[in-house]
């Protein structure tokens, strides 16, 4: 896995609440058995005016000139902003797959769903919360301010705005450690292996049926 | 003061280690797979020389990708084609027991599992599919995983996870003629939001809730996810034991006692704590029908489309007008005046034996309304498939008019070939009216099964529980 620690980048806003895991990646694309590729087909039922299908070359394809991403300004983008419950629905890791193969190296929201958190941090991608009224003000710097880039310090846990302005943010110690290491967690979770034999041996006397 | 909740139970009864920061591992005793999430999974096992921790947790199937018609020609589509090979292949590989798709024990992955008793009470159950969490209605700690924890688990049997807190959801009362378990989980998401089980694991309970069968269980269960709450359970009572009892991977004789006498402290303590409450009242639930893009957008048949004017904030208000608009509805329609083109009967929320008894109810003797362009009715698996056949309930359907299909998924996701056409209107019994999630530019209303074959006979939505 990618390491992350510092980041300075353009920012794009998606003003929109509960954009689940289907608007992220269709699921046309999950029948891919890679786990590379995805960018192109990031949000693309919003970002074509054409269907789009496994195979195409998207270079090709007509562009939403509506959907933001497609914007001028916003090429380039990195850090995603977005609103409540981001990433609800399907658990598909395809959707941090393609954000990330698409650029995006951070999302920004006031709220996110579980799965889709988690399923982030397995792929490089820093998910941070941000108390909504925060994250309203960042949506109205953004489009006040063509080139809006913000400065991401994993380790400091910190956010600057252009203004100098610092917001600090929350993230769990040991995913904190995974990303900022590039640790996948297989690796680690295996210097446990005594533990976890240990606990299946008690495991298997409590519950035999499981094991029948 | 050491009363537990039935969470508490179900995680502390895994934990196999856990650091000060509260992030554990816990101990996996059940992994089922399907073929859209794992490939990718299997790959990283094997590029690091890695194998399965323990094969017999594992059960698969293929479910996203299968074709609902005409399966003695196999998959038409390449790319799906390949998937479903790759998880064959990769099963053989490894040895894990998989149930391929000319078996009749095939279906949704969270048909399959139970009807073969792979669930048990107690159970930690992990799949890569957030509708995992339709397997807590067994009192097992079970929710939906990425990619790379499906991977992680088959390396370590383990997962790395932090505790949820505990959210308590009681339905107490009877529920009215025609209100399901379906009813009941869209009106617990219009009452608390997509997002308003966040952070939790639900515990659904209450005399509503015992009353309900475990395919109903099971209904509630599965669309936990769709209020942001990665597990949802329900406590152990008879209903669970008769259910599991005599089923292919259950424990028998000795070990089956045992079990039983474990299984039946699965419940809550009386003085148990919960971080939040939710009540409901059963006899207010009127039979649901979401209207928009999201499934929190619900109201109940006697109710109208919203009018984005009424939106509690500015982000609601943009939300639901984008919604009417994708949606093609007026503000203020009365939803029993909107006509559907399509109707599905199936999916993981649905497409139990018992939905295909209540929908079956609805249509015997009717036709399908000359409006609807395809009604079709998918089982959940062969073995449902078989067994309604048994009690007549495909002849029902056809003769009404519904098309009757093979098990899987599909239009609840349209992976495969059935699929909404751009703009098409469905009467759904499956769990999300995403934008686009039942074909581009589809439109999908949820409802209950009875609900959902109401509309086929009506062409547009009626209130079962007036018929």
């Amino acid at each position: 896995m990618r390491k992350f620690n510092l980041l300075d980048g353009l920012v794009v806003p998606l003003d929109r609440a509960n954009v689940d895991t289907d608007a992220i990646i269709p699921k046309q694309f999950l029948k891919s058995i890679k786990r590379s590729g995805f960018g192109p087909n990031a949000f693309d039922e919003w970002r074509y005016l054409d269907h789009g299908e496994p195979g195409m070359d998207n270079s090709k394809r007509p562009l939403n000139p509506d959907f933001v991403l497609n914007q001028s300004r916003y090429q380039g983008a990195q850090v995603l902003l977005a609103r409540e419950n981001f990433g609800c629905g399907s658990s598909r890791e395809h959707a941090p797959w393609a954000l990330e193969d698409y650029g995006f190296q951070v999302i920004i929201a006031p709220s996110f769903a579980d799965i889709f958190f988690n399923n982030c941090f397995k792929n490089g991608l820093l998910p941070i919360k941000l108390d909504a009224a925060i994250v309203d003000g960042l949506f109205k710097s953004v489009a006040a301010n063509e080139g809006y880039k913000l400065k991401v310090d994993l380790e400091r846990q910190v956010i600057t705005t252009p203004d100098g302005k610092q917001i600090a943010f929350e993230v769990d110690a040991f995913r904190k450690h995974c990303l900022l290491n590039g640790l996948d967690d297989i690796g680690l979770t295996l210097q446990h292996v005594e533990d976890i034999k240990g606990f299946e041996a008690k495991h298997r006397a409590a519950q035999p049926w499981l094991y029948a | 003061m050491n009363d537990k909740t039935l969470y508490d139970k179900l995680w502390d009864s895994h934990v196999v280690r856990q650091d000060a920061d509260g992030t554990a591992l816990i101990y996996i005793d059940r992994q089922l797979v399907h073929e859209v999430t794992s490939p990718q999974a299997f790959e990283g096992l094997k590029l690091a020389g890695r194998k399965p921790w323990r094969t017999a947790s594992m059960l698969a199937v293929p479910d996203h990708n299968v074709p609902t018609t005409n399966r003695a020609a196999g998959i038409a589509d390449p790319i799906s084609r390949l998937q479903v090979e790759t998880l064959d292949a990769n099963c053989a590989e490894f040895g894990i027991v998989e149930f391929k798709m000319g078996d009749i024990r095939q279906g949704v992955v969270h048909v399959m599992g139970p009807e073969q008793g792979a669930t048990l009470p107690g159970m930690t159950v992990v799949c890569g599919d957030s509708h995992t969490s339709t397997h807590g209605a067994f009192a097992a700690l079970a929710h939906g995983i990425g990619t790379s924890e499906v991977e992680h688990v088959m390396a370590t049997q383990c997962l790395v996870a932090k505790k949820s807190k505990a959210m308590l959801v009681k339905v107490e009362g009877a529920l009215g003629r025609g209100v399901t378990a379906k009813d009941i989980a869209l009106a617990v998401i219009g009452k608390i939001g997509t997002a308003g089980g966040t952070g939790y694991a639900i515990e659904f309970a209450g005399s509503a809730i015992r009353g309900l069968s475990m395919e109903g269980r099971m209904t509630l269960c599965n669309m936990a996810i769709e209020a942001g709450a990665r597990a949802g359970m329900v406590a152990v009572d008879d209903t669970t034991i008769e259910y599991v009892q005599g089923r292919p991977f259950a424990p028998q004789g000795e070990n089956w006692d045992k079990a039983v006498a474990y299984w039946k402290t699965l419940h809550s303590d009386t003085g148990a704590k919960f971080d939040a409450t939710v009540e409901l009242d059963a006899a207010q639930i009127k039979p649901q029908v979401t209207w928009g893009t999201s499934p929190e957008m619900v109201t109940d048949i006697n109710g109208r489309v919203p009018d984005p004017a009424s939106a509690p904030d500015a982000v609601k208000r943009g939300d639901w007008e984008r919604a009417l608009q994708y949606m093609g509805l007026q503000a203020n329609t009365p939803i029993s005046e909107i006509k559907v083109d399509k109707v599905f009967i199936g999916s993981c929320t649905n497409a139990r034996i018992e939905d295909m008894r209540e929908a079956a109810a609805v249509a015997k003797g009717k036709k399908v309304a000359a409006n609807v362009k395809l009604a079709m009715v998918v089982p959940g698996s062969g073995l449902v498939k078989a067994q309604a056949e048994k009690e007549g309930l495909d002849k029902i359907f056809i003769d009404a008019g519904f098309e009757w299909r093979d098990p899987g998924c599909s239009m609840c996701l349209a992976m495969n070939d059935d699929r909404l056409e751009p703009g098409e209107r469905c009467a759904s019994t499956s769990n999300r009216n995403f934008e686009g999630r039942q074909g581009q530019g589809s439109r999908t209303h949820l409802v209950s099964p009875a609900m959902a074959a109401a509309a086929a006979i009506a062409g547009h939505f009626v209130d079962v529980s007036k018929s």
